[in-house]
């Protein structure tokens, strides 16, 4: 039964990754990130790590997708003309056949170094969102105060930026 | 199971670094970036599932914040790059190449 799910949302992923590179109107670019990040949403909740899937979508989907559609029609990005890629595809071709190569080592050290067959552990008791609660706000509190003043810093780095200079 | 995990997420990473490479938007490289730590973010996910520790999960969560750090630094540099140069294709702001 996971397998079934897990071809599923495996392949909505993997094709609207494609979808993504491969497309050439930044607004379908961005549609079919969100498809992606629903699926892997799903595959979140098939680990069983819900409260991690549910913030996927929440912050993934929902807010950093709905910026990047915000700056594309802010900036009339799909009226705007990109000109075609230049005449040689020599570098089109080895970008892509190098970033293919590197696939191929991953996949060869995944089969030479991890064990077969491993089966998953069983997390007793508590619900997901409990257990990374209690980690994130006892064992990870440090970091968790100094990811809130890394954000404020892309808050304030952000407007200082984008702010016109007149 | 886990290696199919780590085989797509391979594969995702492998996407998202073609399109930096490939595509000439400075938008759509930022989405690829992007598709490249959720590559990372699943297999954390499937670590932490099969290693039975919550820790893939917590780092996962402070991933997340650091790519909205990065989406957002970003594309306010994307925001005032078009205003200065009128552009955001990648080739022609390249007074940092080399």
């Amino acid at each position: 039964m996971e397998q079934i799910f897990f071809y599923i949302l495996g392949a909505i992923t993997l094709v609207s990754a494609f979808l993504v590179v491969s497309l050439r109107r930044p607004i379908q670019n961005v549609l079919f990130m969100i498809l992606m990040m629903v699926g892997l949403a799903g595959l979140f909740i098939l680990l069983h790590a819900e409260f991690v899937a549910m913030v996927q979508l929440v912050v993934y989907a929902g807010a950093i997708m709905v910026l990047f559609l915000f700056v594309i029609m802010l900036l009339n990005l799909d009226q705007l003309k990109m000109p075609p890629p230049e005449g040689s595809h020599v570098r089109w071709w080895a970008g892509a056949v190098i970033a293919f190569a590197v696939m191929g080592l991953i996949w060869l050290a995944f089969k030479m170094y991890l064990a077969p067959e491993v089966p998953p552990v069983e997390q007793a008791g508590a619900s997901n969102t409990v257990v990374v609660g209690k980690a994130l706000f006892t064992t990870y509190l440090l970091p968790f105060e100094i990811a809130s003043v890394l954000l404020l810093a892309a808050i304030v780095g952000s407007v200082l930026l984008a702010r016109s200079r007149s | 199971m886990l290696e199919h995990y780590l085989f797509l997420s391979a594969a995702l990473f492998t996407l998202g670094v073609v399109g930096v490479m490939i595509r000439r938007n400075l938008i759509v490289v930022l989405m690829c970036l992007e598709m490249m730590l959720n590559a990372v973010n699943l297999s954390f996910i499937a670590f932490a599932r099969y290693l039975g520790s919550v820790e893939g999960q917590i780092i996962v969560l402070f991933t997340m914040v650091v790519a909205a750090c990065e989406v957002a630094v970003g594309l306010a540099i994307a925001v005032a790059v078009f205003r200065s140069r009128g552009t955001i294709n990648v080739n022609d702001v390249n007074l940092l190449k080399w």
